[in-house]
């Protein structure tokens, strides 16, 4: 594996290095808009949560989180500007993520965010908001270095992502059934702790013994994939066998299987190119236990460890303009006609 | 004052863009589920052909259904969007007055009908009055059989219209006394869109860009198992 710079072919039109950008994202159930200078400076970051919408059925409703997104969007994108100090003449393009996501959803992001550049006569930029997840890093620590090995975890992605230059990757791995982030939902609805799953899992977790129950590891020391489904059969059938057990100690256990193989597999993934850093991104990485792991890992193998703070883990916009800059830059602006794409994998 | 009319409720896509001086340019094209694909260029497009700057524009009026979720978020998420930039108040017309509007010279009972998938009609009754029409009853979902029996009840002449009409026209072809309308008025039309909302405008009928919402006439599948499930 050689190293490669991080570098990039200017488009012919790329703006200004120092361009402000506001960023649009609505792919899942968080409304969130943002600006953003030269994919560096965050002038404003405002995410409207639909997380109390959604709880009652445990997950998120499509149908009820594109109708939330109608309603929020105006209020959000109005918000991000007032708090960013600028006036909307100063916004030098206009990015929305366009994929993955749900259709309907991201359909509101879109359509919005090209009829903001439309009328303000300023580049649109589609962005990917698996892209966007990676670009969370560099939004606070511009000078990490690649090759850089990106776990990206979250309620709909698990990943291991190689980065060898802007714009530059390779999935080296990826769940074959759950993700991780649904294995918590999932785990937490049957444990009764509501949802999202994540952080209450997160919470009771610290109360538990982690080595209570030994959960199984899925394929730990073989290949760089991920299999989480079987660990949530495992945490149903000890729950019926043992009624009595204690919540904490399962949640604490359950927790630490999924730690130990995320750390485990990203850590091997490192190893096997040379990477000299490891970063986190998406929902799942603002969990308390995989960052400390992760952290320790890095430490003992003499590697940059970086962890995004949690507000920039979980999906935000301001993500969405960093990636946005990145892209302008090296694509140039996207065409009024662009859509939607529900399924678009990493670029 | 200029008005910007954008309708997308339908599997229609519709722009205009007029004033005092009537419509001064359209666009309406139907080439399936591409809403989002089509409406900012169309836009764009009706904005050159008027030969005016978007900044020139007053009111933006929406269609705000009912009809397909999905193109009708894109078409006021659209609106809303550009209301908000040029800083312009809004106006929201349903689709099934904009249906009911063209076909408007007539004593019949009008009764607009829409597609709404999954086996059923939004609907509603019309009559006509000095330079419109005036909706009759509530905006209302039904299937077509049910919609044919209560125009069997009304036992008097009417105009059928709207995609929902010509897609069950095998239900409604055995009414006596009931007309269904071609297909080049069965979606709602931007250029009726902005004619209705400038007859608003003048009355200053307007609302704010996040006041703007949209006509579902049905709830999501989710909320409705979930009542069902309570009530059990
Ligand atoms: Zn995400």
């Amino acid at each position: 594996m050689t190293t490669t710079e991080p570098t990039i072919d200017p488009a012919p039109d790329a703006p200004a290095v120092a361009a402000t950008i506001l960023g649009i994202e609505s792919s899942c159930d968080e409304t969130a808009a943002a600006v953003v200078v030269g994919a560096q400076s965050v002038l404003s970051s405002v995410v409207s949560s639909q997380v109390d919408l959604h709880a009652r059925y445990g997950g998120v409703v499509p149908e009820i989180a594109s109708r939330a997104h109608v309603e929020l969007l105006t209020p959000v994108v109005a918000q991000a500007v007032v708090e960013a100090g600028i006036e909307n003449d100063q916004i030098e393009a206009v990015a929305a993520t366009t994929g993955p996501g749900l259709i309907g959803s991201l359909l509101v992001g879109v359509s919005a965010a090209k009829a903001l550049a439309l009328v303000w006569d300023v580049p649109f930029v589609s962005v990917n908001h698996l892209e966007a997840h990676l670009y969370a890093s560099f939004l606070e620590e511009p000078d990490l270095e690649m090759p850089l090995v990106v776990l990206l975890v979250s309620g709909g992605h698990t990943m291991l992502v190689l980065m060898t230059g802007h714009g530059r990757y390779e999935v080296l791995g990826s769940t074959l059934d759950d993700a991780a982030g649904e294995a918590f939902d999932k785990v937490a609805r049957y444990l009764g702790l509501g949802y999202p799953g994540g952080p209450a899992i997160d919470a009771l977790a610290m109360e538990g013994d982690p080595e209570a129950i030994r959960f199984p590891r899925a394929l730990q020391n073989d290949g760089l994939n991920f299999s989480f489904s079987g660990l949530k059969t495992a945490v149903v059938n000890h729950v019926r066998k043992n009624p009595d057990a204690s919540t904490a100690d399962v949640a604490a256990s359950f927790q630490a299987a999924v730690v130990d193989v995320l750390v485990a597999k990203a850590r091997t993934a490192a190893q096997d190119v040379g990477a000299k850093g490891l970063c986190l991104a998406g929902g799942v990485a603002a969990n308390s236990q995989l960052r400390e792991t992760l952290l320790d890992v890095c430490v003992s193998d003499g590697m940059r460890g970086f962890l995004p703070s949690r507000s920039m883990c979980t999906d935000n916009a301001a993500m969405v303009a960093a990636a946005g800059w990145w892209r302008l830059q090296s694509d140039g602006p996207a065409g009024l006609d662009t859509g939607a794409n529900p399924s678009v994998g990493l670029p | 004052m200029l008005i910007l009319g954008i309708e997308s409720a339908t599997d229609q896509v519709g722009s205009a863009i007029g004033g005092h001086e009537g419509v001064i340019a359209s666009a309406h094209s139907a080439r399936g589920r591409r809403h989002a694909e089509t409406l900012t260029p169309q836009i764009d497009f009706v904005r050159r052909q008027a030969q005016v700057e978007l900044a020139e524009i007053s009111v933006v009026a929406v269609d705000l259904g009912p009809g397909l979720y999905t193109g009708l978020r894109v078409g006021i998420s659209t609106a809303t969007a550009i209301a908000h930039a040029l800083g312009v108040p809004m106006i929201g017309v349903s689709s099934l007055d904009l249906v009911a509007f063209p076909v408007r010279f007539t004593s019949r009972l009008i009764v607009a009908a829409l597609d709404a998938r999954r086996g059923e009609v939004f609907h509603a009754f019309y009559r006509q009055v000095p330079g419109g029409v005036q909706r009759v009853t509530d905006y209302r979902v039904a299937t077509p059989d049910d919609l044919a029996s209560e125009l069997l009840a009304v036992n008097e002449e009417c105009l059928l219209v709207g995609d929902g009409a010509l897609r069950y026209a095998a239900t409604f072809a055995g009414l006596q006394r009931v007309e269904i309308v071609e297909q080049g008025l069965s979606h709602p039309n931007a250029r009726s869109l902005v004619q209705l909302a400038h007859a608003q405008a003048l009355r200053e009928e307007f609302v704010k860009p996040w006041e703007i919402k949209p006509l579902y006439l049905r709830k999501p599948d989710a909320e409705i198992n979930w009542s069902t499930r309570e009530g059990a």
